[in-house]
């Protein structure tokens, strides 16, 4: 079966790290906040301009002076911080943030991502979104492995206009986890019950497939 | 001359002396943090032909949103701006220009236009539609593109308190791009919720010191919230 949403936000959160900062995109990404591993202790940054996220408030806690980066009600988590604009992308430009995730249209076998801009449509802009991918160590990508009419968004080159260029580390889809590196997806999990075969029909660009590929612990 | 009092008591005071096609810095982060007074004054005064430098435009009907009603816009400079029909509208017409810039080239542009530095080299959007006809130039292996950095004839900037002075500090993430837009602007207004006695402020938090303001006014504030998400509701 493929992944629902609040299982890829699960497989996500599996790879956060004990201690490290991470930015989390609007949609799947923000969910995994919810499944961050026992034990281990991670701190939100929201490029508005707080580090520190902490849970949605209460009606007694709402603060209009309070938001994240989706202009939604926050709270500030204890040990957080709040800084301008210009600080908030200095730590993402200059690499301090140690993981970004972030939803996508497609993402091609050299790490390149599109996520911001479909020609012909409304284009409303890349808020973040760039900064984000040119400036983070780590950046995963959360999306369905193919759109709802079947074809494949892991690409052998994207064909929307990009957000950034070779700075996809790894790609979780509803049907598997898979890194991207020398110019191919290198398939490391599939969903449980997902097999092979259907990751392979689904990915257009070049795929690495090992002799077996375990299923993910979600 | 008033000396170091830069305060003003009326926002025609405020917004004195901007005219028509006149570049405005904004500071504010959706409709979080955006000086509500200076845009309704900017409203009323009827200027047109504005280029507008903020990251988003407010929404239908309040904030920068109430600029578009009128037609007052001719340009905005922002990072997303996703949330108003009228805008949608009003750039499908031809009627509005826009130039998307990603928000973090966004902040830096208008910190190092208040800093004197007329360009930087960033790697964010190299290689996308947005480093069409820009430099690029390599530093240690790495493709990076030059982005010009933005002044404006005006600033207008929310603050939470400020002095008399225009020493000012803002509320949690009422910050946002509001210290770097007072830098940046030729004449910098800043409208505040509370004016504090000179000293009240401790000099070593100041977010903003004084010398870059220029007027400063106290506002009434409806501060709306864009989406309010409670932890109840999840």
């Amino acid at each position: 079966m493929a992944l629902n949403r609040e299982q890829i936000a699960k497989r996500v959160a599996q790879e956060f790290c004990d201690g490290d900062y991470i930015n989390l995109g609007i949609g799947i990404p923000t969910l995994a906040a919810n499944y961050v591993p026992k034990g281990i202790e991670v701190m939100l940054q929201s490029e508005n301009g707080l580090l520190g996220m902490g849970a949605y408030p209460t009606e007694e806690q709402v603060d209009a002076d309070m938001i994240n980066a989706g202009k939604e009600t926050v709270t500030a988590a204890t040990g957080a911080s709040i800084f301008s604009s210009a600080e908030s992308f200095a730590m993402i430009r200059g690499g301090h943030v140690d993981l970004t995730v972030l939803g996508a249209f497609e993402v091609d076998s050299q790490g390149n991502i599109a996520s911001w801009m479909i020609p012909g449509k409304l284009i409303k802009g890349m808020g973040g979104a760039m900064d984000l991918v040119a400036g983070a160590r780590n950046i995963i990508v959360t999306m369905t492995h193919a759109d709802k009419h079947g074809n494949s968004k892991l690409l052998e080159a994207c064909t929307l206009p990009l957000t950034g260029v070779n700075c996809i580390n790894r790609i979780i889809t509803d049907l598997a986890v898979l890194e991207v590196k020398d110019g191919a997806f290198h398939l490391l999990e599939r969903a449980p019950g997902v097999s092979v075969e259907e990751i392979v029909s689904k990915t257009a660009g070049k795929l690495i497939v090992k002799e077996t590929t375990p299923e993910m612990q979600v | 001359m008033a000396g170091f009092n830069k305060v003003v008591h009326s926002y025609a005071e405020a917004m004195a002396g901007l005219e028509n096609n006149m570049t405005i810095i904004a500071g504010g982060f959706g409709l979080c943090g955006i000086p509500e007074g200076l845009i309704a004054q900017i409203k009323t005064m009827g200027t047109t032909g504005l280029t507008v430098v903020s990251n988003n435009c407010g929404v239908d009907g309040f904030g920068l949103g109430l600029l578009l009603e009128q037609k007052q816009i001719k340009k905005m400079i922002s990072s997303y701006v996703g949330e108003n029909a009228l805008f949608e509208q009003q750039l499908l017409n031809g009627e509005l220009e826009v130039e998307l810039t990603p928000q973090g080239t966004l902040a830096e542009k208008m910190r190092a236009g208040g800093a004197g530095i007329p360009a930087f080299y960033t790697a964010t959007g190299y290689g996308t539609p947005v480093s069409e006809g820009k430099e690029v130039r390599e530093f240690n292996g790495r493709p990076y593109i030059m982005e010009e950095s933005i002044t404006g004839d005006f600033a207008i900037v929310k603050a939470w308190k400020a002095d008399r002075y225009g020493n000012c500090v803002y509320r949690h993430t009422a910050q946002n791009f509001n210290p770097m837009a007072a830098t940046a602007g030729k004449i910098t207004v800043l409208e505040v919720e509370e004016l504090v006695e000179p000293g009240e402020l401790s000099p070593s938090q100041i977010h903003t010191p004084g010398i870059y303001v220029d007027r400063v006014i106290v506002g009434q504030f409806e501060k709306r919230i864009e989406r309010k998400v409670l932890s109840s509701s999840l």
